[in-house]
């Protein structure tokens, strides 16, 4: 009777250590799966033109295929939605932690979790029927898709990453440092800037990092909004195409599987992946500085 | 560092300054989120009606419904629960309750669950392609997509079920060790009985994560125009989001409502799922 036990105790734990086991299995699936892609399609592609060439068309004759404008419209996405999530994110963090009663605090983080648990899709709709007419009105050159228009919608979709994460850091900050600040004299600016901000601000880098990181995989709000012609330009009011865009883009046409145009999926993933894993590592070296300093 | 004496009527006033600065940067999100909710009301409402939630896609808007796309949300992600939650709540037992925490193996798992959680979700779409629809010929069915999403929100549903065992106290386990169970006796019937209504907000906040995206399953293959419903798991589907997208991306005008209509019933389907969660999570709290 208790071997029997013994035995099916032994049992579970095998089942659970192999469950375990998935998680790390899906890691690998996914490094196999998009390398393997890729390194089909770099038997066609030399790495040179996929790095260095500047036009990207796949699918016209002759095809070129430099990512170069691809990434372009991924950076200027991640770029100005940055311009608008962090320093609005970082005041709204300060607002939270060192300036508002508890009460308001009561209603607005609730109002910023809704925000977060928002659908890109609609975000990409609104970009799409409200936040680019607007543009459009105001400054009349703005094109149907534009860029700057889906960094907008971008910006405020990270923005309560970038709110949650900096105010945890400003609260983990110990009281007694602003106990001092005040003893000394300090106005509350000066102990929120001089003080706290300072003492947080790995964990405010961290969220700004993981903001940008999301910006940078962020999918169905530039494939509506940005448009779907890879130019090489900064040039915010124009149509882009970025490269979660053109991953869009192409599996919603007819592709043949294991055509070229198919293969580009897994070489423009694989870079998209490899850009965000090692945004990710970089917030979480930041962030474990912050963890020890408080330990 | 910080001048102290006559300019402290300054520095206050600075104060004040950034009060206001800081305090008008705080409503632009949530002007934000009432501007998005006051446009998609005033375009969807006007399309939203029995007819309109019972038909299938057509291209004349008067005529298009979001049938297909509610029927097949249903599936993909009553199939996407039934794969992750098991899996999710297996491995949450196996990190907090099986393996020494500072074992190579326990760390491993933890630091790549943290970093599959930062993987942008197209990546998990290509995953799925290459892998569901493509290797083990699924193909563009509603399988392969749960199989994705399951996938996606795995990470999720392992930390927050970690998460609700990690506040079973500790006096339960030894309470149920000194009356001589096993640790699978412990497990089973004290620890996770327990933890259960919070491992279920959880995961019903992964799935409502699930249920709005829509670019890994436009990879695996989702299709836009679907006049039927599926019949089985093998079968061709589309979801909310997917529908959605396609209107959007439609330049008429009629479309854009119909898209609107779409997204409120998506927001109705949400609130309902956070609701739940919300409420599942009051009731432990009261015990």
């Amino acid at each position: 009777m208790k071997r029997k036990k013994n035995l099916k105790e032994s049992f579970i734990e095998l089942f659970l250590t192999l469950t375990g086991g998935i998680s790390l299995f899906i890691t690998v699936a996914i490094v196999v799966i998009l390398l393997s892609g890729a390194l089909d399609f770099f038997r066609y592609v030399s790495v040179k033109e996929f790095f260095t060439g500047t036009v990207w068309a796949p699918l016209l004759n002759p095809s070129h295929f430099g990512v170069l404008p691809l990434l372009v419209g991924t950076s200027l996405i991640a770029l100005l939605s940055s311009v608008i999530s962090i320093p609005i994110g970082l005041a709204t963090a300060i607002y939270l932690s060192e300036y508002a009663p508890p009460r308001g605090a009561k209603v607005i983080k609730p109002v910023l979790e809704i925000l977060a648990g928002i659908p890109s899709i609609v975000y990409g709709y609104f970009a799409l029927t409200f936040i680019t007419p607007v543009l459009q009105k105001l400054i009349p050159q703005t094109e149907v898709f534009n860029a700057l228009s889906a960094s907008i919608a971008v910006g405020i979709m990270t923005l309560p990453m970038v709110v949650s994460l900096s105010e945890d850091a400003m609260r983990s900050v110990p009281n007694t440092y602003r106990y001092a600040a005040y003893a000394l004299g300090s106005t509350r600016l000066e102990v929120a800037t001089k003080v706290v901000v300072p003492a947080a601000m790995s964990g405010i880098v961290t969220s700004f990092i993981l903001a940008i990181s999301r910006a940078i995989g962020e999918t169905m709000i530039v494939a509506i909004a940005a448009g779907a012609n890879p130019q090489f330009t900064f040039n915010p009011l124009k149509s882009i195409q970025t490269m979660t865009g053109y991953m869009v883009n192409i599996s919603l046409g007819d592709i043949q599987y294991g055509s070229i145009a198919y293969k580009t999926i897994f070489a423009v993933g694989t870079l998209l992946f490899a850009m965000t894993f090692v945004m990710n590592l970089i917030a979480r070296v930041v962030a474990d500085r912050q963890r020890r300093k408080y330990a | 560092m910080i001048k102290t004496g006559e300019n402290i009527g300054k520095r206050k006033q600075l104060d004040r300054v950034f009060h206001a600065i800081i305090f008008v940067a705080t409503l632009v999100g949530i002007i934000f989120l009432i501007v998005l909710l006051w446009k998609i009301f005033k375009e969807g409402l006007p399309w939203l009606n029995v007819k309109f939630l019972l038909s299938y896609p057509s291209r004349f808007p008067e005529r298009a419904g979001i049938y297909s796309a509610i029927v097949g949300t249903l599936w993909t992600i009553s199939l996407t629960a039934l794969i992750a939650f098991p899996l999710g709540i297996a491995t949450a037992i196996y990190l907090e309750e099986y393996s020494r925490k500072d074992s190579w193996y326990n760390r491993l798992l933890q630091l790549n669950i943290l970093n599959l959680a930062g993987v942008p979700s197209i990546v998990y779409g290509i995953l799925g392609l290459g892998l569901f629809v493509k290797l083990f010929s699924l193909g563009r069915s509603i399988l392969a997509a749960s199989l994705t999403l399951a996938l996606l929100i795995l990470p999720v549903i392992i930390v927050s079920s970690q998460e609700a065992l990690r506040t079973v106290p500790k006096t339960l386990r030894e309470a149920s060790y000194a009356l001589g169970a096993t640790r699978w006796q412990t497990v089973s019937r004290v620890v996770v009985p327990a933890a259960l209504p919070t491992i279920f907000t959880g995961t019903i906040l992964a799935l409502s994560r699930a249920i709005g995206e829509a670019a890994p399953l436009i990879m695996v293959g989702a299709a836009a125009y679907m006049p039927f419903l599926p019949k089985s798991i093998f079968d061709n589907f589309t979801t909310l989001p997917i529908q959605i997208f396609n209107w959007t991306s439609r330049p008429q005008k009629e479309f854009q409502g119909l898209a609107a209509a779409g997204i409120i019933v998506l927001l109705a389907i949400l609130l309902s799922a956070n609701a739940l969660a919300i409420i599942l999570r009051d009731k432990t709290r009261k015990v």
